[in-house]
């Protein structure tokens, strides 16, 4: 009898320590996977930047959305899938008194209106209707390449928006509106034909969260730089050009992501963060229900950059090299 | 409520037939199997099987030599149609079959099988091929998929390339360092050798058209590491994805066509960067030196050999070895097509295609799955239509609009009609033109809708317009209401 009961104790050690192994691969085989589904699966980034107010005193809008469009690019998204649409022209009005020039910093410290800014959509182009035609599509056949959103279903987009808004509206040229739901319903028209894997919503206008209210589809997620009933403020003038230069909630997004770099992990509640009340005097807000990954777990450079993924191919096709082509010719 | 038909011959040879034969040769079968992919859809395969014996030729065929031989001498005697397979069933002892391969997959629709001990495992081994040959259930289950997540499918599922009517193909040749190399490569002729072929067969999937442009000075996103033991610069597998980014911005596209780029670059390290190798995860240099990205593309680093001389002149000349960086971007144009040959059971031995670039039943692996694909893409454009036009009452339909919709779901039915009597290549050609029609339909400019009217935007816009105007007229007409009134009195009151 005494010699079974140490065996007995051998024989469970032994399963003890060969289910711990398994369990430990097993583990790290979940663990797998699971980072795997909490990856974004898309395999291409869009940008699609808009600015719609005109007139001189809103250059703080066309330098915000040139601040953008600076990090997008610098964060790797190609001019071919950004879709720039500006306003107006501040770099060449004639008020401007450092022609050529757009800056985003008082004592024009940055200019963000370098030699490779690809405006898709200048001055009078930048209305409603053809803001709805780029995102649902039904764009007429003449329309260059650089002109279309050609996303596809594996696509993340980033749309910013600034300009002066109120409570469900944004005013796009002093002399239309887009309402939220239009807004909404352009959103699920996009959804229903696939056009984006998922889509980040930044409005930067006075009520921004008005915006975001009404919207539907999956896989949205939007920021505001105001709730509805407050005013999102202007950060600082500069008295040598006369104007304000930057909205304060982009100000300090951009500072945010001077600091990202395309390899950087970090993820969205970073950016919930961005603007507290202190910095901002509004009070930035943002909507993920119907994001269906943890904000956690989403990258910035998910929307903000291109990083696309990559497979070694380990596979070869054995071509001879000989002539057969050679008697066609 | 799909319903696939694959005609499927299986051809005994003398001496190969299982004792187990439930009926005498030759007789038909069909086996059905239900593919659940989700609530809404469903998809029944159906094996249309005809099991007969060889004919006098066949036999004569299957006397060659190897089994590479026989396939080539079989391949005539074949009525090919897309999408058929023909499978022939040698017996156990053969030497046709190399020792411990069953089954030869060979590169047009036929495949050679040894036979097993009965028929179980003949059916079981006959299962197994059609899967590989046609289509298994997760190939049809990735190309239904919606982009919605169900929980089956994980976020890597749909990363071939999406069903189009035709794609551009450009090779870019990327010299960063100009001064120590003088790069030629003759693409022209490399494509009209071997990617034409390969683009020719795959004709019948889409349209192709290949261009190609020399870059200079166009240098990677990462700075390679420095290898002591090698002696040779890596790349390790976590910096590749950086690695496209800078490129990407230079590499320009066609700006008319509206079709998916497909982009392969061939990158000539700097001399102060030679030679170049990509470490995989184990930190093993790759065999073919290449990573490919989904629906993007493919990259190949060429390593120049450094000039042992030193007396040796800058620039060097380098003649591009276009065979051997065409077999990559070949396999890479395959992989991202999703035809790999990587999952293969071990006692399955295929044919490699040669020039062609991919077998018969590889393109029509290709077109079952573009096909359903298409079908679906065409129910959902057409259902979401007809939610819009539902929703908001005053879009109004053209009439070219409405004739569009019609052609979608007539060549919509008659694919899936062709789908279920198991002829492939008109099924494919209808659900091409489906979907041509559908996206015409969907996206026609003039169904934009502009018009969403709040009711309280309706009251602040109509009331201040129509009320004073409305105030004096309605008094004026309750004047004269009275006045009548008081006129029908007056008549009494005179008498």
């Amino acid at each position: 009898m005494a010699a079974t009961a140490p065996d007995v104790c051998w024989v469970r050690a032994a399963a003890a320590l060969l289910l711990g192994c398994c369990g430990a691969a097993l583990a790290s085989g979940v663990q797998d996977q699971a980072e795997q589904f909490f990856r974004s699966g898309h395999t291409n980034n869009w940008a699609v930047l808009v600015c719609t107010s005109r007139f001189w005193f809103n250059y703080r809008h066309v330098a915000n959305t040139l601040s953008v469009y600076r990090s997008v690019k610098r964060l790797g998204i190609p001019d071919s899938h950004i879709v720039l649409m500006l306003a107006d022209d501040m770099a060449c009005n004639p008020r401007n008194p450092k022609p050529a020039t757009v800056f985003s910093h008082k004592n024009m410290e940055l200019n963000v209106y370098g030699d490779d800014v690809e405006v898709d959509y200048r001055s009078y182009e930048v209305t409603v209707e053809n803001f709805l035609r780029v995102l649902t599509g039904r764009i007429p056949p003449s329309t260059p390449r650089s002109k279309r959103l050609l996303s596809d279903d594996r696509s993340n987009i980033l749309i910013y928006m600034t300009g002066h808004g109120g409570n469900g509206f944004l005013k796009f040229q002093d002399s239309e509106e887009i309402t939220n739901v239009e807004l909404a319903d352009a959103f699920e028209q996009m959804w229903q034909k696939r056009r984006y894997n998922e889509l980040l919503f930044i409005i930067d206008t006075c009520q921004g969260a008005s915006m975001y209210e009404r919207f539907y589809s999956p896989n949205i997620m939007a920021l505001a730089s105001s709730q509805v009933g407050e005013d999102s403020l202007s950060h600082q003038p500069d008295l040598g050009i006369g104007v304000h230069l930057m909205d304060r909630y982009t100000f300090y997004v951009l500072e945010f992501l001077e600091e990202i770099h395309p390899a950087s992990q970090t993820n969205m509640n970073d950016l919930f963060q961005v603007c507290p009340k202190s910095l901002c005097v509004s009070t930035p807000g943002h909507r993920t229900d119907l994001f269906q990954r943890d904000p956690q777990d989403v990258l910035i450079t998910d929307f903000f950059g291109s990083v696309r993924k990559v497979e070694i191919t380990s596979e070869r096709v054995s071509l001879e090299s000989d002539l057969a082509g050679f008697e066609s010719k | 409520q799909f319903q696939l038909t694959v005609p499927v011959a299986v051809v005994f040879a003398p001496g190969s037939v299982p004792g187990d034969l439930p009926r005498p040769l030759p007789f038909r079968d069909v086996q059905e199997m239900e593919i659940p992919v989700n609530l809404r859809t469903s998809v029944t395969s159906r094996y249309e099987t005809v099991y007969r014996s060889t004919t006098a030729q066949e036999n004569i065929a299957l006397h060659a030599a190897t089994a590479q031989e026989a396939d080539a001498a079989l391949h005539p005697l074949q009525d090919a149609l897309l999408g058929s397979l023909t499978v022939y069933v040698v017996s156990e002892t053969s030497s046709l079959l190399p020792q411990g391969i069953n089954v030869y997959v060979g590169k047009h629709r036929s495949a050679l099988v040894r036979a097993g001990s009965g028929l179980a495992t003949l059916h079981s081994r006959l299962q197994q091929l059609t899967q590989v040959m046609s289509f298994t259930s997760s190939s049809i289950a990735a190309a239904l998929s919606d982009g919605v997540p169900d929980g089956q499918l994980g976020p890597d599922a749909r990363r071939h390339l999406k069903s189009s009517l035709g794609y551009e193909i450009t090779f870019s040749l990327l010299n960063p360092d100009p001064k120590s190399h003088t790069v030629d490569w003759d693409i022209e002729d490399a494509v009209n050798r071997y990617v034409q072929p390969v683009l020719d067969k795959l004709s019948l999937v889409a349209n192709f058209s290949v261009d190609s442009q020399i870059l200079y000075y166009a240098v990677l996103g990462v700075t390679p590491r420095f290898d002591k033991e090698s002696s040779s610069f890596l790349l390790s597998t976590h910096s590749l994805p950086h690695v496209i980014n800078p490129v990407e911005a230079r590499l320009g596209s066609s700006a008319t066509s509206l079709y998916p780029v497909l982009n392969f670059l061939l990158y000539v390290p700097e001399r102060s960067h030679s030679p170049l190798y990509i470490q995989d995860k184990d930190g093993a240099p790759v065999s073919t030196n290449a990573f490919h990205s989904p629906r993007w593309g493919g990259i190949m680093v060429y390593n120049v050999e450094t000039p042992t001389s030193p007396q040796a002149l800058f620039p060097l000349h380098v003649e591009v070895d276009m065979v051997r960086v065409m077999e990559v971007f070949l396999a890479q144009l395959r992989l991202l097509f999703g035809l790999s040959r990587e999952e293969l059971p071990t006692e399955f031995l295929m044919e490699s295609p040669g020039n062609e670039g991919l077998a018969d039943w590889e393109l029509d692996r290709l077109l079952w799955a573009h096909t359903i694909e298409n079908i679906a893409t065409v129910s959902t454009t057409l259902t979401s239509l007809a939610q819009l036009l539902d929703k908001i009452g005053n879009i109004v339909i053209k009439d070219d609009v409405a004739s569009e919709v019609y052609r979608a779901v007539s060549s919509a039915q008659s694919a899936m009609a062709k789908l279920a009597a198991g002829h492939l290549h008109s099924a494919f050609q209808a659900s091409k033109e489906a979907v041509t029609s559908s996206e015409r339909a969907f996206f026609d400019p003039s169904l934009l809708h502009l018009l969403y009217f709040p009711d309280d935007q309706k009251f602040a816009i109509y009331i201040p317009l129509f009320l004073p105007v409305a105030v004096p007229i309605l008094l004026s007409l309750a004047k004269i209401v009275r006045e009548t009134k008081q006129r029908k009195k007056e008549p009494t009151k005179m008498d």
